[in-house]
């Protein structure tokens, strides 16, 4: 067991964590945003807009992560005409283009969840609701988003610690993440499985943290939901 | 594009051959993660704390840790049981998990420790009253489980169902270490032998959206399917 | 532990011990890994058939040990497990000697080296950098690679330089360029060459044959050599078979029939009919 190893591999994996970290949370946050926009664009009933919601799920949905990576970094930049865009500053940056393209990607997904989500609400509370007097926003708020909330979190909490891992494709673009530079260090030495479980233990260590912090969010959301049993 | 046609130089074929692999991997994958999900879900609901606590930590570890490692694990795990077995019977040399079972195996093994999350959550969406209605009668647990908990946990479920779908497509590009030749490795092989990334990448993705469009259409039917006569409000 | 698995474990134990004796001693077959995506080393063609520098020469050395070869295709990811794990015997993949690599497993004598050259916009200043096309050595003259060096770094101040990730390119440009220059690292060539055509790095540092054979494409025509051809110090003393420790045997056979292929110009003629230069080291 070559301890000096393994302690600085341990250091080299902590170090790009920071780009792991970084790249998740941006682009969750920001497909949030989109994710929201899409969702009521699909349920808006007004048919362009719903036509170009499907059609953003289909594509964002379809095409493996890797594909998008590659599109937005590689695909985009081949083109003269975006080069001398406004947007090539931005474009530019291997960091932009990777936050980018996983949240256009995580957008997608959590668009689906919201849907799952929204149409779980059941139909007598909405109904009673009514009854009162509630309607639109107000009953958005009251009523349809705490209920929707509630039983989107358990895909939600899967959809947001997915991203960790799928943070893994962003070597493709030059970024070195965690797993990216576990792969580099087993290149460059050849030892098979050490950087891999240390770069492992180090997922499994922050998954497991926001794993419980959804829990923790769920019982504290749903204290009457505790304890079910058939 | 002749690289992409079904001439002699075309890796056309190549690209059909594995995009039927993946399919037919993230079936088994999905089907063997379904098995799991289940269990761990209804572990999970139990309310006995050991299994509960199993299940929660196989849930864990492999929502856990990156797919990578899980496939690596399982098929050098897998293989390395194998040979094991096999040189205790006289035999000699490396014997190989092949790599679709293996392949299956890991995307299952992962898809499960998420099935079950969603299992759980399409229960707890169950109005409560029917539960308890059902009780009242006198149903008993197995009836219950047909007639109520389980056609409304995949009315529920659904949607989530259709989400990791996508997730085990997604996965199966990850087993290429195993030696299957699915559609991304085929891609990457190609793109490799021929100095054509965007191609290939492109053609993949392609044959990828065609995947996820016909299954689509099949999850659309079944949740029509099974949420008939069910009044869906704010969608 | 009763006595009947008691028998049963020294039974295994005993066979165990047999089997491995067994397939130290007696060569028939040969496993070899490669990748089949790295071109020109090697390659699959559409049929899935894995052709290239390294098939042709495994099947020459292989025959000249009379063993039986069988090349089969592993992703670079699944390569260092999959020969631990004994899924194959040699593993050949363009694979650079380092000493770092040599902690872990056994290399064969190099059977190709190419030196390393950079390539640019024409548009750059880095084009008209003086010294282009000279080989140096850095083993074999320090003070000819000192002031090469010198004159590249203060070239390459403040650019973008780009290599692939685990390359003796990618060791050099970190250990000497890596202050003056921002080093991007890239998986494969291909997408490294996509930022080269797009802007987004002003040169790249790899393999001559690879650079010859990017700029002989189509869309390369704004592009070119320059500077000098890089060999020695970082950059190894070439390519090499991969074999297991344990095999040591296996190793000193490979390398018989390795200098034999060197020496009746067999290597030399693969090397031409691949690389389109001769690569022995």
């Amino acid at each position: 067991m070559d301890l000096a190893f393994i302690w600085t591999t341990f250091l080299r994996l902590i170090a790009a964590l920071q780009v792991t970290l970084s790249v998740w949370a941006l682009s969750v946050f920001f497909g949030a945003f989109i994710a929201a926009g899409v969702t009521w664009m699909r349920g808006s009933g007004i048919k362009p807009a719903e036509w170009i919601a499907r059609a953003y799920i289909f594509v964002f949905r379809g095409a493996p992560l890797l594909v998008q990576l590659f599109v937005v970094y590689y695909g985009l930049s081949s083109f003269p005409l975006v080069r001398a865009s406004v947007f090539w500053p931005f474009l530019r940056d291997a960091f932009n283009c990777a936050t980018l393209s996983c949240a256009l990607c995580t957008a997608a997904y959590q668009s689906e969840i919201f849907r799952g989500a929204l149409a779980g609400v059941p139909h007598g509370q909405v109904e009673a609701a009514r009854a009162c007097g509630m309607s639109g926003f107000l009953l958005f708020r009251r009523v349809i988003f705490p209920i929707a909330l509630r039983q989107a979190l358990p895909a939600y909490s899967t959809e947001v610690i997915s991203m960790v891992k799928a943070t893994a494709l962003v070597s493709l673009v030059t970024l070195w993440d965690v797993m990216s530079v576990a792969l580099k260090i087993r290149n460059d030495t050849l030892v098979t499985y050490t950087p891999l479980l240390i770069a492992g233990a180090i997922y499994f260590v922050v998954n497991y943290l926001i794993a419980r912090a959804f829990i923790f969010i769920e019982q504290w959301l749903s204290p009457h939901l505790r304890a079910r049993s058939a | 594009m002749t690289a992409l046609g079904f001439g002699e130089r075309g890796w056309g074929p190549a690209l059909l051959y594995g995009a039927v692999m993946t399919v037919l991997v993230s079936i088994a994958g999905l089907a063997i993660g379904a098995a799991l999900g289940s269990l761990v879900a209804w572990a999970k609901l139990s309310g006995v704390r050991i299994a509960a606590a199993i299940g929660g930590g196989y849930a864990a570890i492999f929502r856990g840790l990156p797919e990578l490692l899980v496939v690596y694990f399982v098929y050098f795990g897998s293989s390395a049981t194998l040979t094991g077995l096999d040189h205790l019977l006289g035999g000699e040399g490396f014997l190989g998990v092949p790599g679709f079972a293996a392949g299956a195996l890991a995307v299952g093994v992962i898809s499960g420790s998420y099935q079950a999350e969603v299992f759980r959550g399409a229960f707890l969406a169950i109005a409560k009253g029917e539960l308890e209605a059902a009780r009242a009668v006198g149903m008993g647990r197995w009836l219950m489980f047909r007639r109520i908990i389980g056609p409304q946990v995949l009315r529920f479920a659904l949607p989530g169902l259709g989400n990791l779908w996508q997730v085990a497509l997604k996965d199966s590009s990850l087993i290429s270490v195993t030696g299957l030749a699915e559609l991304m490795r085929t891609s990457q092989v190609a793109a490799g032998s021929t100095h054509q990334p965007f191609t290939f990448y492109v053609a993949g993705g392609a044959l990828y959206l065609a995947i996820t469009s016909i299954s689509d259409r099949v999850f659309e039917f079944a949740e029509a399917r099974a949420t008939r006569g069910m009044r869906r409000e704010a969608h | 532990m009763n006595r009947r698995s008691l028998l049963g474990a020294a039974l295994t134990c005993s066979l165990l011990v047999l089997a491995g004796a067994a397939s130290a001693k007696d060569w028939k077959t040969v496993v070899i890994g490669m990748e089949g995506a790295y071109e020109p080393y090697n390659l699959t063609d559409p049929s899935g058939k894995i052709v290239g520098f390294e098939p042709d020469l495994a099947m020459d050395v292989c025959a000249r040990i009379k063993v039986e070869c069988k090349i089969i295709a592993q992703d670079w990811d699944g390569m260092i497990p999959g020969l631990q794990a004994g899924k194959f015997d040699v593993i050949m993949d363009g694979m650079s000697i380092t000493d770092e690599r040599k902690k872990q497993i056994d290399f064969s004598v190099p059977y190709a080296s190419v030196p390393a050259a950079l390539a640019t916009a024409k548009s750059s200043p880095l084009a008209k950098l003086a010294g282009a096309g000279k080989l140096v050595n850095f083993d074999k003259d320090k003070a000819v690679g000192a002031a090469a060096l010198a004159s590249l770094r203060e070239a390459l101040k403040g650019k973008t330089l780009g290599v692939q990730v685990s390359t003796t390119h990618a060791t050099f440009a970190g250990d000497h360029l890596k202050d003056v220059a921002t080093i991007k690292e890239y998986k494969t060539t291909d997408e490294r060459d996509l930022d080269l055509k797009s802007g987004r790095i002003d040169a790249v540092l790899d393999d001559e044959t690879a650079i010859a054979s990017m700029l002989g494409k189509d869309d390369a025509k704004d592009f070119t050599e320059f500077g000098p051809r890089l060999t020695g110090g970082d950059f190894g003393v070439g390519v090499g078979m991969g074999i297991r420790k344990s095999d040591a045997d296996l190793t000193a056979k490979f390398d018989k029939a390795i200098k034999a292929a060197f020496a009746d110009g067999s290597i030399k003629k693969y090397s031409l009919k691949w690389f389109k230069i001769d690569t022995t080291p």
